[in-house]
């Protein structure tokens, strides 16, 4: 593609731009943390059977007689006749609630089969594989920069791993900022877009190493003009990918079932940011970092020449 | 025209069609899915070893190997059944999860029921009720017994007996001797199982059961089973029991197929659009790897998760990627000046380098996820990960590129077009030529 306008000297907007998006979200999140699905939350599960096909709308007008909401992913619908009702509720129910909810029961299925069954419900399990994924991406990146520092060099590394966390980050700022619901399926949504950020950077990075090597820059605006002009040669590979991974993401938000919408949402807001700070984040950081040290070069080499 | 290269390119073609078309749907339902598609029970015990002693290695073996047995006998596929670290008591703990269960009350049951096997030299009787109740120490318990009690028919008598035998030969030897021409009572959760009467020292350290209700061979294999049941090593008390609903349940699990299916029409179709017969190319790629990830699966009985699933999808985007990459290299070629064929040789080429850096990171961080993630869906992620990216490299770099270079080497389709290259490129290169 040809260049349209000079990524790399418009930098500093792109830097303000997700700057500004992540501070939204640490203030948001400072505030009023996660919305945190019943999956991270001590709550209660309660399962009954019916003699029909499970009806959504009236499961929930039930528990609403009572003065209790189901959340957006708190009515899942088990058994093989698709006739057992299993809701989680972020409350511990009271007897006196559990003696309401039972006759509403009677009320609403007259014909059930069974009565309910209060569970309570502990969040270990999900905290602990929240717990397990946050240690294995801090792994994880700290292995890709030892080996992006092999193969490239250590500032290409760097400049990765800081747009991959910004990815990460970004997708945790729109969840606290929109509110939406944190829940196990985000972890593996998480875990999908640090695979494809990484991935997506490379891709770039190496054709920025190909052109310094073919061009050898000696100033920073060459290397600016250098790193410009790779960006640009990718740009339709980076179009065109993303656009393939992002009409499955979007597809599967759209018809996909209503209980991965979190998990798609994720994706999409991570795929969409994966693409951007590869291009507007991690190259500039590159061309920032490695024109300072080109700067001092200069610097010593005008000092020698005037000596 | 080399129509011998166009009959081996349209052979590959119809081999990989003919292949998934024809074994998918056997390959798709050979493969587990996970508690998170399909629902099912997490439970959590802690294991009740005597104080002060700790869990040690065969111990835990011959615990895995309790606990597992009494799952299969639930009879669902894949279950898995792992160690985790101690609870705040210092206990370990042992993790079982069951996707699929039908009957949760039973799985909990089966497998929580501490069947506690004791042997015991005296007994007395509650004449009121009836009631049989133990006296004194235990001369033996099921962590005595090794987990293959059966059914067997007295080759002396013939009737029906249970056959079951002790881990230390001795054990038995210095019982039976103590006990030779008396009873001994076999008690199974504290209920009187059977009282046989010990007629000779036995010094195999096996024995065979028999009398009282064993009669018929379903007896016996019932007590069989219970015995094998109660030999746990070790008590377990459940500390948490999560029943875990499809996240995806049937219906949504369906129309989540049918979702992933327009989108991979779309991806093809957009494949076709931009590059053409080269994109027709990389979309039989693509169903090689999508046959092939799935066969890998099935072979390995990697049970498919939600996180399992995203990263297949994500999977597919870098086997397109990978052709993306290399056919936009192949336009720079040919926007240079090169002929078709050199561009296709050179555009690979140069492509590869790039393939290879960035999966390779990718993979690395795959198994970093996998070594650090612990079990579950982390591993599950990183694992499906890894087998993603290993078929993507083989069917989007090495397949897709033989297919390319086999069909331009046949000559039968020159004009640069059918590739994907552009107008503009298409002048220029006209021009050159």
């Amino acid at each position: 593609m040809k260049p349209r306008f000079n990524i790399v000297r418009l930098s500093k907007w792109f830097f303000m731009l997700s700057g500004a998006i992540t501070i939204a979200g640490i203030i948001v999140f400072a505030l009023f943390g996660f919305n945190l699905s019943t999956d991270f939350k001590a709550g209660s599960r309660i399962q009954f059977q019916l003699n029909q096909q499970v009806p959504d709308a009236r499961v929930r007008q039930m528990f609403q007689s009572v003065g209790l909401t189901i959340g957006d992913t708190g009515l899942t619908v088990g058994g093989i006749e698709r006739n057992v009702a299993i809701v989680t509720l972020p409350e511990q129910l009271s007897a006196k609630q559990i003696a309401a909810i039972q006759s509403a029961e009677h009320k609403f299925f007259p014909s059930a089969k069974q009565d309910i069954q209060v569970n309570s419900v502990d969040p270990f399990v999900a905290q602990q594989t929240a717990r397990k994924a946050i240690w294995a991406v801090l792994a994880a990146a700290v292995c890709i920069v030892v080996y992006v520092a092999i193969r490239f060099e250590f500032r290409f590394a760097i400049a990765g791993i800081i747009a991959l966390l910004h990815d990460a980050f970004i997708v945790l700022a729109a969840f606290a900022l929109l509110r939406r619901e944190v829940d196990l399926t985000f972890v593996a949504a998480l875990l999908t877009i640090v695979g494809y950020s990484i991935n997506d950077t490379i891709v770039i990075f190496d054709r920025i190493r190909e052109n310094v090597k073919i061009h050898k820059p000696e100033d920073i605006d060459a290397l600016r003009e250098v790193v410009n002009k790779s960006l640009w040669q990718t740009m339709t590979r980076s179009i065109n990918t993303v656009f393939t991974v992002l009409v499955a993401a979007v597809i599967l938000y759209f018809f996909g079932g209503v209980s991965i919408r979190n998990f798609t949402f994720a994706l999409i807001i991570g795929l969409i940011s994966g693409a951007y700070s590869s291009i507007f984040i991690a190259s500039p950081i590159w061309v920032a970092w490695r024109g300072r040290s080109m700067r001092k070069h200069k610097a010593v080499a005008n000092e020698a020449s005037v000596q | 025209m080399k129509w011998g290269r166009l009959f081996a390119f349209l052979l590959m073609v119809a081999a990989i069609i003919g292949v998934t078309a024809g074994t998918v749907p056997q390959v798709w339902k050979s493969i587990p899915l996970g508690l998170d598609l399909r629902g099912g029970v997490d439970l959590l015990y802690a294991v009740d070893t005597p104080k002060g002693q700790s869990l040690s290695d065969s111990g835990r073996q011959a615990l895995l190997k309790a606990v597992e047995m009494r799952v299969n006998s639930l009879g669902v596929s894949s279950p898995s059944i792992d160690l985790e670290g101690k609870n705040q008591l210092g206990q370990d703990q042992i993790r079982v999860q069951v996707a699929g269960v039908k009957n949760q009350q039973e799985a909990v049951q089966v497998i929580g029921a501490t069947a506690q096997l004791a042997i015991y030299g005296d007994a007395t009787i509650d004449k009121k009720t009836g009631k049989i109740t133990p006296v004194g120490a235990p001369l033996a318990t099921g962590a005595d017994l090794k987990s293959n009690a059966k059914w067997v028919v007295d080759q002396q008598d013939g009737k029906n007996a249970v056959a079951i035998e002790f881990k230390q030969a001795q054990k038995w030897i210095d019982i039976t001797k103590k006990y030779v021409g008396k009873p001994i009572f076999v008690f199974l959760n504290g209920q009187l199982l059977t009282d046989p009467v010990i007629q000779q020292v036995m010094y195999s350290g096996s024995s065979e059961i028999s009398g009282g209700s064993l009669t018929t061979p379903q007896a016996c294999m019932a007590l069989a089973n219970e015995l094998n049941a109660g030999a746990l090593p070790y008590p377990l008390t459940l500390e948490s029991e999560t029943s875990v609903g499809p996240s995806l349940g049937q219906t949504s699990l369906q129309r989540t197929m049918v979702a992933g299916l327009i989108a991979i029409i779309i991806i093809f179709a957009f494949m076709i659009c931009v590059y053409r017969l080269a994109g027709l190319i990389a979309d039989i790629a693509l169903i090689a790897y999508g046959y092939l990830t799935l066969l890998v699966f099935s072979g390995l009985h990697v049970v498919l998760t939600l996180s399992g699933l995203a990263a297949l999808v994500l999977g597919v985007g870098i086997a397109v990627d990978a052709n993306i990459i290399t056919y936009e290299r192949i336009k720079d070629e040919m926007r240079n000046g090169r002929s078709l064929r050199s561009a296709v040789r050179i555009g690979n080429k140069n492509a590869l380098r790039t393939i290879v850096d960035s999966n390779a990171t990718t993979f690395i961080a795959g198994a970093v996820m996998y070594i650090f993630g612990g079990q579950g869906d982390v591993r599950g992620f990183a694992v499906a990960l890894m087998v993603g990216i290993i078929v993507s490299l083989l069917t989007a770099v090495l397949l897709s590129r033989l297919m390319l270079l086999t069909f331009t080497a046949s000559g039968a389709v020159r004009r640069p077009w059918w590739y994907g290259v552009g107008k503009g490129v298409l002048k220029r290169h006209e021009t050159q030529v």
